[in-house]
């Protein structure tokens, strides 16, 4: 590399010797094409020798050492012939190969055990009966109580988180720029992300003490949907607010040229332009809270029975639900809360899809 | 909300006849930015609220209490008389979290740099919703799992430290029991905001602009160099952000971890032995059978979390507030 | 320091898709040649295949030699890392790294190759590329700034700057003034001229006053037909390309008929 004789006045010696400093520039040593394949097979062959040899033990364990011995082959394989610099190359791509699959593993465990020990308690009577009147140690009975208090609490915080959380956003992208007490904008921006770190049993509490302690309300499915409400607001807010920075600026000049007020050219222009962003993003907020057990457990904890009205007393959720049979600790009780658990994943996982659609056939994607 | 309404036969808000003459600041414009607006003061409100509540809430079990409140260990707030404090709490929280964002936060970045940048397109596509899927399974439900799934695989592993590594105070197992443990539950923890650390932060890996990851390579770069130049600087608020939320996840994290701890009020070292609460499991756990008193100091409890989390969360925003001249969006 | 460059038998890929077929070709070294054509013939996808960023892209690949100095650099022990730094490169759009200094910007690459390096030295490479670059006046007093800070033409010197610093044998411009205003482009333009004294040049531009004013050579490529992959068509000196073009096509470009 730090050939910088003038090549003009090279005799033949030296540009035979410019030749071969420029190969080793190009090539610097390289590890051949198979070198990876040999080292996983190399490895994998000692550690199943020590796994005969030694204390080295199981499938987990050897794989474990085969994994180890791997990156040790590798790392001082291509460090003799490649250099320090490639070394740490192949170090980091196997590290972040590693990384994947020791994440997917638990995390596809987590769906198979739901999969597998909810289907043994899905029937039709499971979705369209309450609990009221089955005793923890019989068979029988349903979660069909907390799927209506799921969908009405849901739904009740979605009405009020949606247009709160889109709102603040177009506040925070559309006028806050241009305005001229910069503060506000800054500390809704700044408490927006505060609140996305707030734990959901704290907004549990906070509607515990401002609704029920306070106000005199009693414990309800409409508390609950006040804490959902809070809990969503964030996400809203930031997906929304990512949505609408996205939009090309010319868009919007191209509409405030036309002579279309500013509020119009949001509505008209802006927010059609971000909405698959927007419902995706409300999709995901919907279903991160339907999953939410803590502030369910403070604002209207649970019951067996039906209880379609959401401003009256307690009212069960899925989340609740499965939290009480699973704690009932009887064999049918916790069969019955792998049953809720499917449920409420299926439902979830069915927004998720949902999102996903909406954002493919809305077109606007990045 | 303000309900401003038009004045029947009012012109709309198109432009009149007469040219550009017409309002400064059109009616239309004024009630949605007032609307709008007010959404976010709406947020300040309920922000302000909610330590203002808690605080007023919390006062009767801190005046009642005859325990220094952060240095007490025991929870026995309904007791005559009250004595409370949140050591043990506290202490729980942050082992936990501390055990999930060591845990989460290389693998999850790992996890977002494969499918950004290591995977094949149809992989990347394929894997990249499976995790978003996956972000969305409900705490409980890893809490499930970690009791019913995760913990006796674990009992090895846990086994091995204690018997190799037993030196270090940490992995010291005295009762030879390794289950519904700190480590379990920490985990638990870090697989829960595992999807969410990786998910953002794949966000905004993809949208590292193109001609940066160019430039590095054209330098010669190698793929890892090309990271550690091009990505991860201009990822760097967006990874803060996402261990952020992880660690936001974790500190709060209620249900997963009420299931998993077996809870005891004491100050242990020892992860891998059962024991241990948190916060906020212990909100859940003492709700229903607290007193009034009881109550008032779960608030209290509740209350120092909110602090904890929100001083997480500014020290959060300072850090990346300070790289804002180099952030790349100018 | 400059290399020569033969391309035989060339032909470049994007997954199934043909972009360009049998380019032949050869750049000479300490020259600046110039490859001009249509949008979409392939000039830039052949520029970028010099160096090996084509297959940056995924699925993208070439089929064909590409001879370094009699060195092929898609040869089975080429490492793509080494050709990179060996051939250089400069971007359309400036592409300094916006979390950088200028100075870090500049120093960039030669970090890279880790050890420990004398302060001092690096302040001498800074200021000699950056002088190359015939940015080091504008900029001396203010080197701790983001790179981002500088106006266009200006970022896409310290990119220049930035490029040869680590001294690289061949230097690859994509269409480098296609952002820039009329006076940073001149400024570039005078650039290239002293730049060509060290390194062997090789510039897309959609500008033909500007190929007709730097370049030594100049290969014009067109696309052989709608969905065709792109060829080249030839390639000549530039005065002979632009006072006497042997094919019908060229004259039709340079003429201003098409493209």
């Amino acid at each position: 590399m730090s050939d910088t004789t003038n090549p003009r006045n090279l005799s033949d010696d030296d540009r035979v010797e410019s030749d071969r400093l420029l190969h080793d520039a190009l090539t610097g040593g390289k590890l051949p094409r198979w070198a990876t394949a040999a080292v996983a097979a190399a490895a994998l062959v000692v550690a199943i020798v020590l796994n005969l040899l030694t204390s080295v033990d199981g499938v987990a364990g050897t794989l474990v050492v085969a994994v180890l011995l791997f990156v040790a082959f590798q790392t001082l394989w291509s460090f003799r012939v490649e250099g320090r610099r490639h070394a740490v190359d192949r170090l980091a791509t196997t590290a972040v190969y590693a990384t994947f699959v020791i994440a997917l593993a638990p995390l596809v465990a987590v769906l198979l055990t739901v999969i597998v020990q909810g289907f043994q308690v899905i029937s039709a009577e499971f979705l369209t009966t309450s609990m009221r009147g089955v005793s923890p140690r019989a068979e029988g009975g349903g979660l069909y109580h907390a799927l209506i208090g799921t969908l009405q609490q849901v739904g009740i915080a979605t009405l009020f988180g949606v247009p709160l959380g889109v709102l603040t956003a177009i506040y925070l992208v559309e006028y806050a720029p241009s305005a001229k007490n910069r503060r506000l904008a800054r500390a809704v921006s700044f408490f927006v992300d505060v609140m996305t770190g707030v734990p959901s049993v704290v907004v549990g509490l906070f509607i515990y003490t401002a609704f029920v302690l306070t106000l005199g309300m009693q414990r309800s499915g409409f508390a609950a949907s006040l804490a959902l409400t809070i809990l969503m607001l964030p996400v809203i807010v930031r997906s929304t607010e990512e949505m609408l920075r996205i939009v090309p600026n010319e868009l919007r000049e191209a509409s405030f040229a036309l002579g279309i007020p500013k509020w119009r050219t949001i509505l008209k222009v802006v927010l059609p332009t971000a909405l698959s962003g927007i419902i995706t993003g409300a999709m995901l907020a919907i279903a991160r809270v339907a999953g939410e057990t803590a502030p369910l457990l403070l604002t209207t904890f649970f019951t067996n029975s039906i209880n379609v009205n959401p401003f009256n007393g307690p009212q069960a959720a899925l989340p609740t639900f499965i939290w009480d049979q699973f704690n009932s600790g009887t064999d049918p009780s916790r069969s019955r809360a792998w049953g809720g658990a499917l449920v409420l994943i299926v439902i979830v996982m069915l927004l998720y899809a949902g999102a996903k659609l909406i954002a493919r056939y809305t077109g606007v994607k990045k | 909300m303000s309900t401003t309404v038009e004045p029947p036969g009012a012109p709309s808000s198109a432009p009149t006849a007469d040219g550009i003459k017409g309002q400064a600041v059109r009616r239309g414009d004024r009630v949605f930015l007032g609307l709008s607006r007010g959404a976010g003061v709406m947020i300040l409100a309920i922000m302000a609220s909610i330590a203002a509540f808690l605080v007023w809430r919390a006062i009767p079990s801190l005046q009642a209490n005859t325990a220094n409140f952060f240095t007490e260990t025991q929870w026995s707030p309904d007791a005559e008389p009250a004595f409370f404090g949140i050591a043990a709490l506290a202490f729980g929280t942050l082992m936990t979290s501390i055990i999930a964002m060591l845990l989460a936060v290389p693998v999850g970045i790992g996890i977002a740099l494969f499918i950004a940048h290591y995977a094949g397109r149809r992989l990347a596509a394929v894997l990249g919703f499976v995790t978003d899927l996956l972000a969305a399974v409900p705490s409980i439900i890893f809490g499930m799992w970690g009791l019913a799934f995760l913990m006796p695989q674990m009992e090895g592993l846990l086994v091995w430290l204690s018997t190799y590594l037993g030196f270090i105070p940490l992995f010291q197992n005295d009762l030879e029991q390794y289950t519904r443990s700190l480590a379990i539950a920490g985990t638990v923890l870090a697989i829960m905001i595992l999807p969410t650390i990786s998910a953002i932060s794949r966000e905004v890996f993809v949208q590292t602009p193109r001609e940066h990851i160019e430039a590095s390579l054209a330098l010669g770069a190698t793929r890892w160099e090309m990271v550690r130049m091009a990505i991860f600087p201009f990822a760097k608020p967006g990874m803060i952000s996402a261990s952020m939320l992880g660690l936001g996840r974790a500190l709060g994290e209620t249900i997963a971890v009420a299931l998993i701890l077996s809870a005891s009020f004491d100050i242990n070292w020892h992860i891998t032995e059962p024991g241990g609460t948190t916060f906020a499991a212990n909100i859940a756990l003492k709700w229903n059978e607290a007193g009034t008193i009881g109550l008032s100091a779960l608030i209290a409890s509740g209350l120092v979390l909110f602090f904890i989390t929100l001083a997480v969360n500014m020290a959060a925003r300072i850090v990346i507030a300070r790289r804002s001249d180099f952030s790349g969006a100018n | 320091m400059a290399k020569r460059i033969d391309v035989t038998d060339l032909d470049i890929y994007y997954g199934s898709f043909k972009a360009v077929e049998g380019a032949t070709f050869s750049v000479e070294p300490r020259s600046i040649t110039a490859f001009i054509g249509p949008s979409g013939c392939g000039k830039s996808t052949v520029l970028r295949s010099l160096n090996r960023m084509h297959e940056v892209i995924p699925g993208a690949y070439v089929d064909g030699d590409v001879l370094l100095d009699g060195e092929d650099i898609y040869g089975a022990d080429i490492d793509p890392v080494n050709v990179r730094r060996t051939i250089g490169m400069v971007f359309q759009r400036p592409n300094p790294f916006p979390t950088m200094s200028i100075y870090d910007n500049v120093v960039a690459g030669l970090r890279l190759e880790g050890g420990k390096r004398r302060k001092a030295d690096l302040d001498d490479m800074v200021e000699k590329s950056l002088r190359g670059a015939n940015l080091w006046e504008e900029v001396k007093d203010r080197l701790d700034r983001p790179g981002s800070s500088l106006s266009g033409g200006q970022q896409q010197r310290l990119c220049i700057a930035r490029a040869i610093a680590v001294e690289p044998q061949v230097l690859l411009m994509d269409e480098p003034c296609s952002a820039l205003d009329p006076i940073s482009t001149l400024a570039i333009e005078d650039l290239m001229e002293e730049l060509k004294e060290r390194f062997t040049i090789v510039i897309v531009t959609h500008n033909m006053q500007q190929a007709a004013r730097v370049s030594d050579t100049t290969a014009f490529f067109n696309l052989s037909g709608v969905g065709k992959p792109g060829r080249l068509v030839e390639m000549a000196t530039t005065e002979a390309m632009f006072s006497n073009p042997t094919q019908q096509a060229t004259e039709d470009y340079i003429s201003g008929r098409f493209g």
